[in-house]
């Protein structure tokens, strides 16, 4: 093995985006792209914490089969919050608005994206959906389950599901602005040279996810609006005492929400693709690949939605259709960890903290991926759909690989984004932590949903004390 | 510490041994490259630790005979997965002909059951070992499941819609079965306990508890007629309605020539939606009936016309006579 030459200067420059300019003003107005990543990453920040309290306060409630903390009811809230401020708040924004937002021009040599000022728009649409949700969360609170499924949240919920679903109709914009923003940027504004194959994988992570973000938005937010109208005007869209179908909301808002999995989970891909090459020091293994996988789940994922329907009394043929390309849509993630794993070979690999969160990465996402295929399967999904191995599965793909995947991103791009150095040793000691902290949580959960452990329970029965 | 946790519940039905072999198939597959991957990642993390500040890995850039090789195998054995799911999936959702039919209703948040004999039952679910038994499953108000653990079943109960789940016990016992979907405040609690029972006994308890049951063919003919539906429905087809007689499990034609099986969905939907699906020759004079019979009084109106299945002289009072032999 060779040696790099060690030229790289230390020296930072005397004004940069962090010092031109001071005063609120100059932060709440601004259209660098830079500065609105950290508008962003201060705001999804805000939404983890609300979030997580939400899960602290049900893994306490949980910790007696008859529940130890709250109310059914309460309970209820509990879990629909979490997931609310979980997935439309930190999720599917974090790492594309806060990282994607600060690296995408850099990475492709332009000055900034492509609409500065819409930029700037998203991040207020952000705010003003954020504000309605947590105007819900605070006058009622929410219980109909993240999913909002009909009529249960159309006629039958006492919570404050209408500003909840205002807020998550606004907030939508906030994401397909983001895309279009993307997509343009990459498109028109890639620097001479820096043609499509050369496109560092983070790029091509982002290019894919904004595909959804512009397709997949529109879709969940007419249904929720449509779930809304028939709550606030009694139309008959869902209701079947109206004349509607309970299981068309199903439908659209599966279309959008199998899509918003990967809008979660490929920017992270992205990361995990930059941070890998980087501490093996060697070129990543099958960069093409990598790429056109992106891609390919983004595309797939689009006709995958009816797999979380197979008990609802779909067709057998819809279900056999969706269960086969369930499976299709696993092997270009299957691709990934494979390219990944080979780019270790023969490196020159360091442990420094963005490398172990990657590879707490591949470890979670590899069993996170894998038991896709248990509940892919028609035969087995009869028995696991709805139970704990369904929230095994998707926390192992959202927080072993989302979470993972965006604070690993974090602390590879800290010193860049701040000019300063974390310390080294707390923070592979805190990801040590939660990658083990992580599978004593949700390994057992696998367990539990085999066993036939429903989910959304606020109790259980005394048997299964011990794995919960 | 002995662990008294269990890695499957009980296997009680028919399907229960395919679903835990196909569980283990997978789990063997997938156990496999999660701990070659595994191991790989741990190997190179080890054997490739940088030595010296200044080294650098080999750049390999890639290798299209390898990428070829991790697109086909586990395409593959996705493949294979995907074919032992299917097979399950098409017997569990193709009930066979002759089964024991059980109504059931969910509202929230209880389960009301109803033998065939009229019995009914809340959150218990008495069923014969060795038979094949099928829910006729409807909602009152939001979606719920019932799922049974054991028998590694369930399914959705939708509002507006019939769904029927079947299943054959195996062995004798007591079971949970759960609420699966969630459906408000009190979900958690939404559920009870299936009885697994031999069939003499079944029999016994079945005629032992049944003191005060109302037939459900009883409810329904007395609803027909109070609803005044044989004012319509002639059993010799005469009326303004089409003959029920013999209705149930054949193929019906419809005005615009298509043909539809009159099973127990096609009939809640004639009588909830009258002129979504019109018999031939006949015309759309059926007035709705939606919102005016709870989910109950619809099965025992189903039940009812099912009777005339095999019926052909039906009870006094009813104003039927015997006419369309089968």
């Amino acid at each position: 093995m060779s040696s790099i030459p060690s030229a790289v200067g230390n020296e930072l420059p005397k004004e940069h985006y962090l010092n031109a300019t001071y005063g609120l003003r100059s932060w709440l107005l601004t259209t660098d792209h830079k500065r609105i990543a950290l508008l962003y990453l201060a705001s999804v920040t805000f939404f983890f914490f609300i979030g997580g309290a939400f899960a602290t306060m049900i893994r306490i409630h949980l910790l007696a089969p008859e529940g130890y903390l709250v109310t059914p009811e309460t309970y209820n809230k509990l879990f629909t919050m979490h997931g609310v401020a979980m997935i439309f708040f930190f999720l599917i924004p974090s790492i594309p608005a806060v990282l994607g937002n600060f690296l995408i021009p850099l990475m492709i040599g332009a000055k900034d994206l492509a609409f500065p000022k819409i930029n700037l728009l998203s991040w207020y649409i952000y705010l003003i959906g954020g504000c309605f949700v947590l105007y819900s969360f605070s006058t009622g609170g929410l219980d109909t389950g993240w999913t909002f499924y009909t009529p249960l949240s159309s006629v039958y919920s006492n919570s404050a599901v209408t500003p909840a679903v205002i807020g998550i109709f606004i907030n939508g914009f906030s994401s397909i602005l983001t895309g279009l923003n993307f997509i343009v940027t990459v498109h028109t504004m890639r620097a001479p040279g820096m043609t499509w194959f050369r496109l560092p994988l983070f790029v091509w992570a982002h290019y894919a996810t904004s595909l959804i973000f512009v397709l997949g938005t529109p879709v969940i937010a007419i249904t929720l609006l449509l779930a809304g109208l028939e709550r606030m005007f009694h139309l008959g869209f869902f209701n079947p005492a109206l004349g509607g179908d309970p299981i068309l909301f199903q439908h659209l808002f599966w279309f959008y929400s199998h899509p918003a999995v990967y809008i979660m989970i490929l920017p992270a891909m992205g990361v995990i693709s930059e941070i890998i090459p980087t501490f093996a020091r060697k070129p990543i293994f099958g960069y093409s690949f990598i790429a056109a996988s992106s891609i390919a789940i983004a595309v797939i994922g689009f006709f995958v939605w009816a797999h979380h329907m197979f008990l609802t009394g779909e067709s057998s043929y819809a279900a056999l259709t969706f269960s086969l390309l369930s499976y299709l849509v696993a092997i270009p993630s299957a691709v990934k960890v494979f390219n990944w794993t080979s780019t270790l070979y023969k490196g020159s690999i360091s442990y420094d903290t963005p490398m172990l969160y990657a590879l707490g990465f591949i470890g979670l996402f590899l069993i996170g991926g894998l038991t896709g295929l248990f509940l892919a399967c028609l035969g087995l999904d009869i028995h696991i759909h709805d139970t704990y191995f369904v929230v095994a599965h998707f926390h192992y793909i959202m927080v072993g690989g989302a979470v993972m995947g965006y604070v690993g991103g974090l602390h590879f791009w800290w010193p860049k984004i701040t000019g300063r150095m974390y310390p080294e040793a707390m923070a592979r000691i805190a990801a040590i932590i939660l990658f083990v902290g992580f599978n004593l949580t949700f390994f057992p959960q696998f367990i539990l949903g085999y066993l036939g452990m429903p989910r959304r329970y606020h109790s259980y029965p005394p048997e299964f004390q011990v794995l919960m | 510490m002995q662990s008294q946790i269990p890695l499957y519940p009980e296997q009680a039905s028919n399907i229960a041994p395919n679903v835990d072999a196909l569980m283990a198939y997978i789990t063997a597959v997938c156990l496999f490259f999660a701990v070659a991957i595994t191991a790989a990642i741990v190997l190179f993390f080890f054997k490739y630790h940088r030595k010296k500040s200044g080294e650098i890995g080999v750049p390999i850039h890639g290798d299209s005979r390898l990428e070829a090789l991790w697109l086909v195998v586990p395409a593959v054995l996705a493949l294979t997965m995907f074919a032992g799911g299917a097979v399950i999936y098409v017997q569990f959702r193709r009930p066979p002909p002759d089964t024991l039919d059980i109504y059931v209703i969910g509202k929230q948040w209880m389960w009301k059951l109803q033998q065939p004999n009229g019995l009914k039952e809340i959150n218990e679910l008495h069923v014969p070992a060795g038979l094949d038994v099928k829910l006729i499953m409807a909602s009152e108000d939001v979606i719920h499941d019932f799922a049974v653990p054991a028998f590694r079943t369930k399914m959705d109960v939708v509002p507006g819609h019939y769904n029927t789940l079947w299943f054959r016990p195996t062995k004798t016992g007591r079971y949970r079965f759960f609420c699966s979907q969630y459906c408000g405040t009190n979900h958690a609690i939404m559920g009870g306990w299936v009885t697994v029972m031999e069939p003499p006994e079944y029999a016994a308890w079945l005629t032992g508890s049944s003191t005060n049951a109302t037939d459900p063919v009883v409810s329904g003919e007395k609803l027909f007629a109070e609803r005044t539906c044989s004012t319509c429905h002639y059993p010799d087809g005469k009326g303004r309605g089409p003959s029920l007689n013999g209705l149930y499990g054949k193929k019906v034609v419809l005005s615009d020539g298509s043909t539809v099986t009159a099973d127990e969905a096609y009939i809640r939907e004639s009588i909830l939606n009258p002129n979504a699906k019109i018999v031939a020759k006949y015309q759309a004079l059926m007035p709705s009936f939606q919102g005016q019979l709870s989910e109950e009084q619809l099965l025992n109106l189903i039940s009812y016309v099912k009777s005339l299945q095999t019926q052909s002289v039906s009870e006094a009072g009813s104003g039927f006579a015997a006419a369309g032999k089968k």
